[in-house]
C-alpha cells in the first residue's frame, strides 16, 4: 500500500524503517554483523555444507578426480539404490532395534532413578553430606568415555579383570568371557550409562525442587500431611512439567546414540555387534572400516530424517505443555 | 507476635523432619551409591601403583598388594609420546575454550539485543542445526575433502566451537542479566557497539561465561572422537586418543601374540600398570579442578533447567 511513501515517511514514523532493506541494516549495524560472522562461518562449514552433502546418499560415490566436488559431480545418480541395499541387510533391523531399545530403557530408568534420587537427596538435612553425595554422583559425568572403558576393562577384562579374578572366585563361580558374550551387554551398557549420567540428571531435578515455593510445604504440614503425602501431592506434580519436557526432548533423540558408550565401552568388538551396534557405530564402521560411502551415507540420512521428524513432533508436544521450553 | 511465629515455625520444621530410622536408610543408600561412583576410579589408580608381577598373578585389584612406582617411572622415562599428547590436550582445551567463548558470547549477544531487527532469523539459523544434520558422511567429507583439515590441529578445535545449545544458554543469560537501559546509556555516552559489549556487557555475563567455558573445557579435554575421525599422525594424538590407541593396540597384539612380530611389538608397548598410570594422569587435572568445576556446573545446570 504505502510502498512509495516509505522514503518520505521514514523519518517521521520510525516503525516504517522496518521495511527498508537487509543491506542497509548491515551497513547500519556493521559491528553487530561482524560480531556474528565467526560463528556463522563455523556453522556454515560444520553444519550447513554437510546438509547439502546428504545428496551423496543418492549417488554412487566414486573417486573420479582429485577433489571432492569433481568426485561428487562425476558420480552417477542411483536414486534410492543405497537405501535399498541398506534395508536389505540384516543390520538395518538390528541397529534400529538396538538404538531405539537402549534409548527407551535409558529414558525410563534415567527418569525414575534421577527423580527418586533428587527427592531423597533433598530430604537429607545435613548440608555437608548432601553436597558430598552430589559431588560423588557427578564424578562419573566428568570422566571421558576412554577412562570409563578402562574402568570397565579393569573390572571385566577376561584374564586379569577384578570380577573374573577376585569377585567370582570369592563367590565360588566360574570365570565369564565378558567380551565374547553379547547377551550380557544390554545389562552392562545400561548400568554404565545410568552410572555415568544419573548424577547430572539428579542435579537438574534438585535445582527444580529447590525452586518450589516453601509455603506449599508449610501449608501441607499445618494440615498434617506426612512426608510421603507431601512428596506425592506437591513435589511430584510440580516436577511433572520438567519430567515431561526432558523426556520428550530425549524421545526426540532416540535415533541417536552416545557414540562413546556404544563404541568405546564394548571396544567395538565384532562378536558383540548383535547387542552393541547402534546406527551411529554402524555408520562409523561402514565409513571408516569398510569404506562403504554409499551405505554409510544412506544409513546416516535415514537417521537424520527419522531424528528430524521426531524432534519436530516432540517439540510440537513440548510447546503444547510449556511454550517457554519449546525449541522454536 | 513475632515470637509466637518463630515458635510455630520451629515446631513446623521439627514436625517435618524425617524419623531417625529413615534418615539412616537415606544415608545408607547414598553412601552406597557414592561408593559405586568413586570406587571404580580407585581401581584404575590402584592398578597404576601396583607391582607388575602381582598383577600377572592376582589380576587387577583396588588396593595394591605390592606397592610400586615403576609405572610412573616408566612414564617419566620413556613417555615422550605421553607428554606430547598432554601438551596437545592442554593446547586444544585452552585455545578451543577461549575461541568458543569468544564466538558464542559475541553471537548470542547480538541475537539477545531487542533492537536488533533480524535477531530471530539468525537465532533460527543456529537452532536449526539442533534439529537437522547432514549425517556423519557429508560432515566427514567436508573436513577431509573440502577443508583438508585431517591431520591438522584445526580438526580438533573447530568442530565443537559453535555449539547451538550454549548459544541458547548465553542468549537467555544476557536477556535476564543485562538490562537494555544499560546498553542504551552506554550508547548515549558514545561507546561503540564493540566497546559496549566488551566493557559493559561481558563483565555482567561472567557467570554465564564461566558455565559455558567449563562445559567446553570438559568437551575439549575429554575428546577422543575428533582424533578418531581425523588424525592419523601420532604427533597430533591427544591424551584420550593415545589411551584409546594403546589399549586397542594391546588388545589386537595380544590376540596375535603367537606371531613373532606380534609379540615383539607387544613387548615395546607400555605395561599394564603403565597404561593405568597414563589413565590416572589423564584424569588428574579434572580431579584437581573438580571442586571448582562442580560449583559452577551445578549453577550452570540450574540455568539450563529453569530455562533451556
Amino acid at each position: 500500500m504505502g510502498v512509495t511513501q516509505t522514503g518520505t515517511k521514514d523519518v517521521a514514523v520510525p516503525l516504517k524503517a522496518k521495511k527498508t532493506g537487509f543491506l542497509r541494516d548491515i551497513v547500519k549495524n556493521k559491528v553487530l554483523y561482524i560480531m556474528m560472522l565467526p560463528l556463522l562461518v563455523v556453522l556454515f562449514f560444520n553444519n550447513y555444507l554437510p546438509m547439502a552433502g546428504v545428496l551423496i546418499a543418492f549417488k554412487n560415490y566414486q573417486y573420479h578426480g582429485n577433489n571432492f566436488f569433481e568426485n561428487f559431480i562425476l558420480s552417477d545418480w542411483v536414486g534410492f539404490k543405497n537405501f535399498e541395499f541398506f534395508t536389505a541387510t540384516p543390520d538395518a533391523f538390528t541397529i534400529t532395534r538396538n538404538t531405539l531399545g537402549y534409548n527407551f530403557v535409558f529414558i525410563f530408568l534415567g527418569l525414575v532413578i534421577s527423580v527418586l534420587f533428587a527427592i531423597l537427596l533433598n530430604e537429607i538435612k545435613n548440608k555437608f553430606l548432601s553436597k558430598f553425595y552430589q559431588a560423588s554422583m557427578l564424578l562419573p559425568y566428568f570422566m571421558s568415555w576412554i577412562v570409563v572403558s578402562y574402568i570397565v576393562f579393569g573390572l571385566l577384562g577376561e584374564e586379569k579383570g577384578y570380577v573374573n579374578k577376585s569377585l567370582l572366585p570369592m563367590l565360588g563361580m566360574e570365570e565369564i568371557g565378558w567380551y565374547a558374550e553379547p547377551g550380557k551387554w544390554p545389562f552392562i551398557l545400561t548400568i554404565v550409562n545410568i552410572w555415568k549420567l544419573t548424577g547430572y540428571n539428579t542435579v537438574i531435578y534438585i535445582a527444580a525442587i529447590a525452586g518450589i515455593d516453601q509455603e506449599f510445604y508449610e501449608a501441607a504440614i499445618v494440615d498434617g500431611a506426612s512426608k510421603f503425602q507431601q512428596i506425592k501431592a506437591i513435589t511430584i506434580p510440580l516436577l511433572k512439567t520438567l519430567m515431561i519436557i526432558l523426556t520428550l526432548l530425549a524421545v526426540g533423540k532416540v535415533f541417536y546414540s552416545d557414540f562413546g558408550l556404544f563404541f568405546q565401552v564394548p571396544r567395538n568388538t565384532g562378536a558383540l555387534y548383535d547387542t552393541t551396534q547402534t546406527i551411529d557405530t554402524y555408520v562409523y564402521n561402514a565409513l571408516r572400516n569398510l569404506n562403504d560411502v554409499g551405505m554409510a551415507s544412506a544409513s546416516g540420512l535415514y537417521q537424520s530424517v527419522c531424528g528430524f521428524v521426531l524432534v519436530m513432533v516432540s517439540n510440537l508436544v513440548v510447546r503444547k505443555i510449556d511454550p517457554d521450553q519449546a525449541l522454536f | 507476635m513475632k515470637h509466637k511465629d518463630d515458635v510455630q515455625y520451629g515446631t513446623v520444621n521439627k514436625l517435618n523432619e524425617i524419623k531417625p530410622f529413615w534418615n539412616g536408610v537415606l544415608h545408607l543408600i547414598f553412601v552406597i551409591y557414592s561408593l559405586c561412583c568413586i570406587v571404580p576410579l580407585i581401581l584404575i589408580i590402584g592398578i597404576s601403583f601396583t607391582d607388575e608381577k602381582t598383577i600377572t598373578i592376582h589380576g587387577y585389584n583396588f588396593i595394591p598388594r605390592v606397592f610400586s612406582l615403576e609405572a610412573y617411572k616408566w612414564v617419566v622415562k620413556t613417555g615422550e609420546a605421553i607428554f606430547r599428547a598432554y601438551g596437545i590436550s592442554i593446547f586444544v582445551t585452552v585455545v578451543g575454550t577461549l575461541l568458543s567463548l569468544a564466538i558464542i558470547s559475541m553471537f548470542s549477544y547480538v541475537i539477545s539485543r531487542k533492537d536488533f531487527r533480524h535477531r530471530n532469523k539468525f537465532a533460527f539459523i543456529v537452532f536449526f542445526t539442533m534439529i537437522f544434520n547432514g549425517g556423519l558422511v557429508p560432515w566427514y567429507m567436508v573436513y577431509v575433502n573440502v577443508l583438508h583439515m585431517n591431520n591438522t590441529i584445526f580438526a580438533l578445535i573447530i568442530p565443537p566451537l559453535a555449539n547451538a545449545w550454549y548459544v541458547m544458554i548465553m542468549r537467555t543469560f544476557y536477556q535476564t542479566n543485562v538490562p537494555d537501559s544499560l546498553i542504551e546509556s552506554a550508547k548515549i555516552d558514545g561507546a561503540g557497539e564493540f566497546r559496549t559489549f566488551v566493557q559493559i556487557v561481558l563483565p555482567l555475563a561472567k557467570a554465564g561465561l564461566a558455565t559455558v567455558g567449563l562445559f567446553q573445557c570438559l568437551t575439549y579435554w575429554n575428546d577422543w572422537y575428533l582424533p578418531l575421525m581425523f588424525i592419523d599422525d601420532s604427533k597430533l594424538f591427544n591424551l584420550q586418543y593415545l589411551l584409546y590407541k594403546t589399549l586397542a593396540a594391546i588388545q589386537y597384539l595380544s590376540q596375535a601374540a603367537n606371531l613373532p612380530q606380534g609379540s615383539q611389538a607387544l613387548a615395546n608397548l607400555p605395561s599394564e600398570t603403565a597404561r593405568m598410570a597414563m589413565c590416572t594422569l589423564a584424569i588428574g587435572p579434572i580431579i584437581v579442578a573438580y571442586p571448582f568445576f562442580q560449583k559452577y556446573f551445578v549453577k550452570g545446570l540450574t540455568v539450563g533447567a529453569v530455562k533451556g
